[in-house]
């Protein structure tokens, strides 16, 4: 059990990559963090530093009431499940969990006891004996799992342990990891780029984007609020519709506007808030043009361009409407719905 | 998977293309077996005016030797001190490269120019080295007080022969450990140092492991190697002396052929180390086949 504190970290690699720039994130005893962002922001890199695995460049790390920056993997008490598992395809399943504790000296029978226990939880009892290429991959990734706990350590790390798997098993696992952890209470580090995943499993929500962190939050408050344009677009899908003030100002909307701070010059608008209904005297009204219906089960996409012929808009609506692709059609949202940014900053104001 | 065939329309061609690597095989290889296999059942008198039928006599003959029970016994020792010497630096070497490269251009090749050597070249060059009279490494081992000469100790002309074989198989079995090395996947070896395993210990327990296919596939091409394919360096260095210490049988076979002229024991010896390399041949293409042991 252990909180962890990034200290100003930075990492830049051999040969000038500046991957992870001025991270300074607090992460309470027990909490399940994820981090998210798109390839290339330093999500891996960052978890990479806390396993020990990458040199800390620059900053301070504390895991628990220990600078680790100098410790080796090995003496820094967490665990990691790697995204290609890395099960030692030589060894028994049991063999797999066991190597931890064998080379920590642990004794024959606690080692066993451990092991089993382990394999009774993520129900890989059945396959101590196999060696992992026997395995599906969804056995893999538990045995992965059961290979990070059976060391009972004080921190989890996850570099996309699900990305491997299929869709469906991805989201059975993800339910799984989180209960497992909320069982265990051990301080976790998830990376992911998928939102979805990291909205559903995180307390909280690192949004990193080319090595800096654009926001920290429950996933509620990233949704709901974002700091900035980037953040808008990448957590929520499909994703905020950005448009200019300027653009709805001269469509009649200068009234929903009004609230808004002045410098407020884009304007976010989720398609979910979007409807075709009209809402109460104060809010949106805009006139669009449907280019394309997508029905999803659940939901439905409609992609619109507004009557200045270029804006683009994605609306999400839960049921399917009675309208023909091409059909002119009014679109309307509230004015508390808007979200609204400074263009030269991407900065939320308000 | 699936495979490609090609369907050839006409009858003859697939014939012509196989012949020049059949008849190549014919001349060079089935004949001489042949010859060898034919020759080992007779004996001739010492003039080589009359052939007699023997049967198995050069066989009995020949087991009985101490001459060549000597030189089993010397090969055994040559073809084993050659082949942990060449793999054991060969793996060492490739190790520190890898560490040093880890996929990046590399001074590998360097190392792989050992291997364009001819035998017999490799032989003169440590036959220069090793000189006792004009060689730097005498010079230098008289200088801690040792008196190397191989042309009087057995022992010193072994080790000569085993080093100079070793040598030019260093850089082959290098190209093979490197490579196996650069497939071990780095989260395997980053997994287990979290596990907590130390440096060496990773090296036992996680990439050696991974490497064994390799191991084994360079161990039986390596016996094969000093058993049959250093005649050159023994030729080049000692010739089979001093009082036959480095008489391996390869090197017996010409010696007892080609100089005594006693064509039917040479005959049965080439037979003794056909039946080797085929035995040899068997077990390494038997293991391949389940040579993924994990
Ligand atoms: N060993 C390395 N040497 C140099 N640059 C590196 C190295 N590893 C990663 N980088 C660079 O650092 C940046 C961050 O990489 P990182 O692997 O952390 O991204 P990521 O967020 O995990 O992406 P993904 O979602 O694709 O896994 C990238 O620009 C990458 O090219
Ligand atoms: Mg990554």
């Amino acid at each position: 059990m252990a909180a962890i504190v990034m200290d100003n970290l930075h990492k830049v690699y051999a040969g000038g990559v500046r991957a992870v720039s001025d991270i300074m994130l607090d992460i309470a005893d027990g909490e399940f963090v994820v981090l998210v962002g798109p390839s290339g922001c330093g999500k891996s890199t960052l978890l990479r530093m806390v396993a020990g695995l990458e040199t800390i460049t620059e900053g301070r790390l504390t895991i628990g009431d220990r600078v680790v920056n100098a410790l080796e993997p090995a003496e820094r008490d967490i665990a990691m499940v790697f995204q290609n598992y890395a099960l030692y395809p030589h060894m028994s399943v049991f063999n797999n969990l066991a190597y931890g504790l064998r080379n920590r000296g642990v004794l024959k029978p606690e080692i066993e006891r451990r092991v089993r226990e382990a394999a009774a939880m993520l129900e890989i009892g059945a396959f101590l004996d196999r060696k992992p290429r026997q395995l599906s991959g969804g056995q893999r990734q538990r045995v992965a799992m059961g290979r990070a706990l059976v060391r009972e350590p004080a921190v989890f790390l996850f570099d996309e342990p699900l990305s491997n798997l299929d869709a469906k098993l991805r989201v059975q696992m993800r339910v799984e990891i989180k209960q497992l952890q909320r069982r265990l209470g051990t301080t976790s580090l998830y990376v992911t780029h998928d939102q979805l995943e990291a909205m559903t499993m995180a307390d909280r929500l690192v949004v990193l984007n080319g090595g800096r962190i654009e926001q920290v939050g429950t996933p509620m408050d990233v949704y709901s609020r974002p700091a900035t344009t980037f953040v808008a677009g990448f957590i929520g899908s499909p994703a905020m519709n950005m448009l200019p003030a300027s653009l709805l100002r001269a469509n009649g909307n200068a009234d929903a506007l009004s609230g808004l701070p002045g410098n407020a010059d884009l304007v976010g608008l989720r398609p979910e808030d979007i409807g075709l209904d009209a809402v109460a005297p104060g809010g949106v009204r805009l006139q669009a043009r449907l280019d394309l219906l997508e029905p999803a089960g659940a939901e439905t996409h409609l992609h619109v361009r507004l009557i200045d012929g270029k804006t683009r808009m994605t609306v999400r609506l839960s049921h399917v409407p009675g309208l023909t692709e091409g059909a002119d059609l009014v679109l309307h949202a509230p004015a508390a719905a808007l979200h609204p940014f400074e263009a030269e900053s991407g900065h939320r104001l308000l | 998977m699936q495979t490609k065939r090609t369907t050839f329309s006409g009858y003859w061609l697939p014939y012509a293309l196989l012949a020049p690597q059949v008849i190549i095989t014919l001349i060079f290889f089935i004949w001489p077996a042949g010859q060898a296999l034919y020759q080992s059942v007779l004996r001739q008198d010492i003039f080589g005016l009359r052939v007699t039928f023997v049967g198995l006599d050069n066989f009995r003959r020949l087991m009985e030797d101490p001459l060549y029970l000597n030189s089993m016994q010397m090969t055994l020792v040559f073809a084993v001190g050659t082949t942990v010497l060449s793999m054991a630096l060969a793996l060492l070497f490739a190790v520190m490269v890898n560490n040093m490269i880890r996929s990046r251009d590399s001074y590998s090749t360097l190392l792989v120019w050992p291997y364009a050597v001819a035998p017999a070249i490799a032989g003169v060059l440590w036959w220069f080295i090793f000189n006792p009279s004009i060689g730097i490494l005498p010079y230098m081992l008289d200088m801690v007080g040792y008196d190397w000469n191989h042309r009087r100790s057995g022992t010193d002309a072994m080790i000569l022969v085993i080093i100079a074989a070793a040598w030019k198989q260093i850089s082959y079995n290098f190209i093979f450990f490197l490579a196996g090395l650069q497939s071990v996947p780095q989260s395997l070896i980053e997994a287990a140092a979290i596990d907590g395993a130390s440096r060496a210990k990773r090296f036992w327990t996680i990439v050696f492991p991974l490497l064994s296919p390799i191991t084994f596939f360079l161990l039986v091409v390596n016996i094969v190697y000093a058993m049959f394919d250093t005649f050159g360096i023994i030729h080049a260095t000692t010739e089979g002396g001093p009082a036959q210490a480095t008489n391996i049988l390869v090197y017996k076979v010409y010696r007892d052929g080609f100089v005594g002229l006693n064509l039917g024991s040479s005959a049965a010896q080439s037979v003794i180390l056909m039946t080797i390399v085929i035995a040899l041949t068997v077990i390494q293409f038997r293991y391949i086949e389940r040579r993924v042991n994990y």
